[in-house]
């Protein structure tokens, strides 16, 4: 083990640093989130409830599940796809490819809407043929899948890419070389190898895909009850007016936000199990 | 909540839209959802028994100039009810509505309208009656940005045709008023719903400039007692305009809907319900039965004043206007 320097200053800093950490936290994180609910239930539970009722913040809630949903398995192939090639292959453009995938990160959401405009909006490269064939994408729910996929798909690889080239590529080649058929190796030696990173990744492109805002609202149409997801549907009762509306629905994406936050740490606390077993198992070996 | 108990919801989601003959989607600004929400079940009923026919109609909010951008992308609304001329122009210079949109309907295309009020602390501590007080030295006014939104390019030429009124007001006279009233802005808001935050919950300036409609929406959320609504001795009625797109009827083949369902804003029921949502009906008789809501007060519009909400805009909000000369100055 190494000795750990932070732990060697006096006890002020030690303090010091605590409180400026967790006064912030308390500020920027803590006091907002209170204030949904606080507001949320201003009137309360009766009114909460009520609420929650409307149908169209029951279709928003809907929506916005059922996009997150839509988007994870085109996210999972991707990620996985991608992750494998960069991690375990030499080739021609491999960091092109990997600047790309950071692209949805460099690039503001709502660019990322207009993209869409651009390519399926009536006035736009694909439209005319689009609205030919009554094929409706822009202001309908495929182009907020659209929308939300181009955000959220660097999620997955960006968390495979680095855990897939520390475990390298050995036990794939003595899976092969004991044998095995390329999906034999990819179900029993990578699959299991990456479960919980994989996981993880999961798990923040969906947090990502239900809070996404910009990139939605812009191909959304915000059509009631149809088209629009629980960010949307808070900024439009917001402005209507109709606070309790708002941060109700604002409480259930907190919510959903908090559940994903529990997951995430289930996640990670049996990562760290796993290598600190690996460790233990391999003494000699380094893991990390 | 399971898959279950939300399996016959969804089923009767889709029946329910399979049933209508005819699906009308509605554009519309921002906090029209009162006025439509009681509005499309009249009007459903009112054609079922005319026609015996079943219509659904949907409906589209956001801000004004995004949901016509929207519509100009592809969005296919049969109507659009919105809340500035120069949206719908937006959309007639796009080709998808008739360029003599304003005269498919009776006034100006325009079945209801408001008038810009000042909101003012309860008591009127600062005692605003007029236009000249929310200029003078020491008194903070709140608005959203006149380049780019309604709110605050309605208050800028209300303001702008007060000062034209006045005992030898010229267009010279009327820069330099105006001029001194933007300087009593703090700050410019970034929408109408902004500029209500900062005055009521912030509790920043002295007068919110808005709305009359848009008041009793501000009394909803935060209490009647809490402000009092001024109402200066000019200021712009502003309109509220509907279209049909005809793009859009066309290819749905649903003109037929869409005319019956904007007529039908005229209708006694129409007007009476644009009344109870507190924007002034066309209808004289109602805006007299509804007179304490609706005091009298002396407006103008805009085409009375400045020709047009396109050539308003274009002398005042276009860069290099009047506003940008009054904003460097500044």
């Amino acid at each position: 083990m190494k000795s750990n320097r932070a732990t060697q200053e006096p006890v002020w800093v030690r303090y010091l640093l605590l409180t400026v950490g967790l006064g912030f936290l308390f500020f920027f994180l803590g006091l907002p989130l209170l204030a949904v609910f606080v507001e949320a239930l201003a009137q309360g539970w009766p009114a909460y409830v009520e609420a929650l009722k409307e149908p169209e913040t029951r279709s928003a809630i809907w929506l916005t599940i059922v996009i997150a949903l839509a988007v994870l398995p085109f996210n999972i192939l991707f990620g996985v796809a991608a992750a494998w090639a960069i991690a375990k292959f030499e080739f021609r453009g491999k960091s092109l490819l990997i600047t790309l995938i950071d692209l949805p990160f460099a690039v503001s959401p709502v660019v990322a809407g207009l993209i869409f405009i651009l390519l399926f909006g009536s006035q736009g490269f694909f439209g005319g043929w689009l609205s030919a064939h009554e094929i409706k994408i822009i202001f309908a729910v495929p182009g907020m899948i659209l929308a939300t996929l181009f955000i959220t798909f660097p999620f997955i690889a960006r968390e495979l890419i680095p855990l897939m080239q520390s475990q390298g590529k050995d036990e794939e080649e003595a899976a092969v070389s004991l044998g095995a058929s390329g999906w034999q190796m990819f179900w029993r030696v990578t699959l299991p190898n990456i479960k919980w990173g994989l996981l993880y990744g999961v798990i923040l492109s969906n947090a990502r895909a239900m809070g996404e805002f910009g990139a939605v609202s812009v191909v959304s149409g915000h059509i009631r009850g149809e088209t629009n997801t629980l960010p949307l549907h808070v900024e439009i009762l917001y402005n209507e007016y109709n606070a309790i509306g708002a941060f109700a629905a604002a409480s259930v994406l907190a919510l959903l936000a908090l559940v994903t936050l529990v997951a995430k740490t289930i996640v990670e606390w049996r990562m760290k199990a796993e290598t600190d077993m690996l460790n233990a198992e391999l003494p000699g070996e380094k893991t990390s | 909540m399971t898959i279950t108990r939300r399996l016959p919801l969804l089923l009767a989601f889709v029946a329910s839209t399979a049933l209508a003959d005819l699906t009308l989607l509605n554009a519309s600004y921002d906090v029209a959802r009162d006025v439509y929400k009681d509005y499309n079940p009249m009007f459903q009923k009112h054609w079922k028994a005319k026609t015996g026919e079943s219509v659904e109609i949907k409906q589209s909010h956001g801000g004004s100039s995004k949901q016509v951008r929207a519509v100009a992308d592809g969005l296919e609304a049969d109507v659009v009810t919105m809340n500035q001329a120069n949206d719908i122009e937006f959309l007639a210079d796009k080709g998808l509505v008739a360029k003599d949109w304003a005269k498919k309907f009776p006034n100006n295309a325009s079945p209801y309208t408001s008038a810009m009020v000042f909101i003012v602390r309860k008591g009127n501590p600062k005692g605003i009656k007029d236009w000249n007080d929310l200029a003078a030295p020491g008194t903070q006014i709140i608005i959203p940005h006149p380049k780019n939104t309604g709110n605050g390019r309605n208050t800028y030429l209300s303001a702008w045709a007060w000062a034209l009124k006045q005992p030898g007001g010229n267009d010279k006279s009327a820069q330099e008023f105006v001029g001194k009233l933007l300087k009593n802005a703090p700050l410019f808001a970034a929408g109408g719903r902004d500029a209500t935050t900062t005055f009521m919950q912030r509790r920043l300036g002295d007068a919110l400039i808005t709305f009359e409609s848009e008041a009793e929406m501000i009394a909803k959320e935060f209490g009647k007692g809490e402000f009092e609504v001024v109402y200066p001795s000019l200021t712009m009625q502003t309109e509220f305009p509907v279209a049909i797109v005809d793009k859009v009827v066309d290819k749905k083949n649903s003109r037929k809907q869409a005319q019956a369902y904007l007529d039908y804003l005229w209708s006694a029921e129409g007007q009476e319900n644009a009344a109870q949502n507190y924007l002034r009906p066309r209808d004289a008789d109602l805006l007299k039965k509804y007179s304490a809501f609706f005091p009298p007060v002396k407006t103008f519009t805009v085409d009375e004043v400045f020709g047009g909400a396109n050539k308003a805009f274009a002398t005042h909000f276009k860069d290099g206007g009047t506003f940008d000369q009054i904003y460097v100055a500044k």
